[in-house]
């Protein structure tokens, strides 16, 4: 498949911000649940908003993948059938909590609304766990549009889905300790050590899906495609001379040594390098926090362009020769 | 129910591209808006196409043979480009089981056409939608039209008929006998989309001729020895006619 730039921003824009409301917001019930030490200054609302602008980033970049983005409106109709409509409710509903959730914070108008034995429940946590429950139904719906296409081979597969959540949670979480090295936070720790193990899990599953990837053969061949049973087939004319649509669309024409390079490229950029920043920084300079953070977001772009040339559409199978 | 669909006939089909120009002019002529055509005369034409041929070389030289193949959307009757649609713009007709695409809806996503293991479907870069075959839906129910020509215009243009239009769910239409009789197969089967239009497989064409037909060995006449006539040395009236 050829790589569609708007959707590659807007998969890894929503997947960081997710993943930083993920981190705050864990942090807060863990506060609450005292394992972690409550902070004396809270920036979660600050937190919220940078991840309300992150959904929102990624949503703008969404138009721009549309012939008709006049008409978007119309796409949340078959929620029933197309995860694709399901993500346009997700997104939206999503944000719209989070930014409740932000604004309930920032302008300091919480209140606690009842005790669940014993812990405080305020009006952000209900919002915020509101949030979490769009945010997870979101990173589902987003790698469900790609994972329920069961003929494209690479990435008809639960990794698909655990890809989306693992780098989606781990950019949130780098980018949470950058936030946390900028103000101080207290939660600091946490949000490394989570960027870290999150980091290492999806540079497992995402290593898991090149494996699977590498040996993947499609059950599709010429032979089934105008189903003449006989070895030697070969295209002669493809019925167009200057290309079509389903040779500009679905095929690429870079070599394997290029994506060996590109492929090399994310699992470094992504995962290798800034797991070594995250380990190794020290908290008192932001330098290698912020890079870190930069690096995988880069990397994740190089590596969401690549989920796109990875998989083969079978149309391909009817244009091999132009003529 | 209804399924209108096509059956092509791999076996009549000469390649001659009838099909995919008349198809383009019926439908670039129509309501819906013209077809992209760009470049059409220069080095790179490309456009909008519903329907296109294309030639397949099977075998190994000296013993190849070429297979025509019509390509288009085949109106599946389980399609995969319809439920992932979010608009709602594709939908498959129950009255009929053609699929279309209502263009006043269609966002441009280009989902369906990922969607699609076929490549039936393509945005069309002017109107900014997604197009692919309507079986000609404004052809076939028009009233205005004489009955013979309300199908769809590949099948009326085409000049050895090898494609034979019909509703498959009706086990007496001729596009149901064409698939009972010739072994009509469907494309792809391995994705169970279970397409409506199917197509006929190549058969060996041939009639064995012997010494015996040629010499006429059963021709009563030869067992009384009375072979045809001697030719004759008369002048006939070409020969002696001189004008």
């Amino acid at each position: 498949m050829k790589p569609a730039i708007s959707v590659v921003l807007l998969t890894t824009l929503i997947g960081a911000g997710q993943g930083l409301f993920l981190a705050w917001y864990s942090a807060e019930w863990f506060v609450l649940l005292s394992i972690l030490a409550p902070t004396p200054v809270d920036y979660a609302g600050y937190a919220a908003g940078l991840s309300f602008l992150l959904l929102a980033a990624g949503l703008f970049a969404s138009f721009f993948h549309l012939g008709h983005p006049e008409r978007a409106w119309r796409a949340a109709a078959m929620w029933r059938t197309s995860w694709l409509s399901r993500e346009v409710i997700a997104l939206p509903l999503a944000m719209l909590l989070i930014l409740s959730y932000a604004l309930v914070k920032l302008a300091e108008i919480d209140m606690v609304v009842f005790n669940l034995g014993g812990i405080p429940i305020e009006i952000s946590t209900i919002l915020g766990f509101g949030a979490v429950l769009a945010v997870c139904a979101l990173f589902i719906c987003t790698a469900m549009i790609y994972a329920c296409l069961k003929f494209l081979r690479q990435w008809y597969s639960p990794l698909t889905v655990l890809n989306f959540f693992l780098m989606g949670c781990a950019s949130g979480f780098t980018l949470a300790t950058v936030l946390a090295v900028v103000t101080g936070d207290e939660h600091f720790a946490y949000f490394a050590g989570m960027a870290v193990f999150l980091t290492a899990s999806a540079l497992v599953s995402r290593y898991a899906s090149l494996l699977r990837n590498r040996n993947l053969r499609s059950p599709s061949t010429l032979q089934t495609a105008i189903g003449v049973h006989h070895p030697t087939i070969r295209q002669i004319a493809q019925g167009a001379m200057g290309g079509s649509f389903n040779t500009r669309a679905f095929m690429h024409d870079y070599g394997t040594a290029v994506l060996r390079l590109v492929r090399r490229g994310f699992i470094l950029l992504a995962f290798v390098l800034p797991l070594l920043l995250l380990a190794f920084g020290d908290r008192a300079t932001l330098a290698p926090y912020l890079l870190a953070f930069v690096l995988q977001y880069l990397g994740l772009l190089v590596e969401r362009w690549y989920f796109f040339i990875e998989a083969e559409h079978p149309q391909n199978i009817y244009y091999q020769m132009i003529s | 129910m209804t399924q209108l669909a096509l059956v092509i006939d791999l076996n009549t089909c000469v390649g001659c591209h009838a099909c995919v120009t008349s198809c383009k002019e019926w439908n670039t002529s129509g309501e819906a808006g013209p077809m992209v055509d760009r470049n059409p005369y220069s080095a790179e034409p490309t456009g909008t196409f519903f329907n296109r041929v294309q030639s397949f070389e099977v075998g190994e030289f000296p013993h190849t043979q070429t297979v025509h193949f019509p390509k288009s959307c085949l109106h599946c009757e389980d399609p995969p480009c319809v439920p992932v649609c979010p608009t709602g713009a594709s939908y498959k007709r129950p009255e009929d089981g053609i699929v279309l695409v209502d263009y006043d809806k269609c966002i441009g996503c280009e989902y369906c056409s990922w969607a699609c293991p076929y490549g039936a479907r393509e945005i069309d870069e002017q109107q900014k939608v997604m197009k692919k075959c309507t079986l000609c839906v404004d052809r076939i129910y028009d009233e205005s039209l004489p009955e013979r020509d309300r199908k769809p215009v590949c099948v009326l243009s085409c000049p050895t008929s090898a494609r034979i239009y019909g509703d498959i769910h009706d086990p007496e239409s001729e596009a149901s006998r064409a698939i009972n009789d010739s072994a009509g197969y469907q494309l792809m089967p391995e994705w169970s989309t279970n397409p409506a239009n199917h197509y006929l497989p190549r058969r060996k064409v041939g009639i064995t001729v012997h010494e015996e037909d040629l010499q006429r060995a059963d021709n009563p006449l030869r067992k009384e020895d009375r072979g045809p006539r001697a030719p004759t040395t008369r002048t006939t009236l070409d020969d002696s006619t001189s004008w």
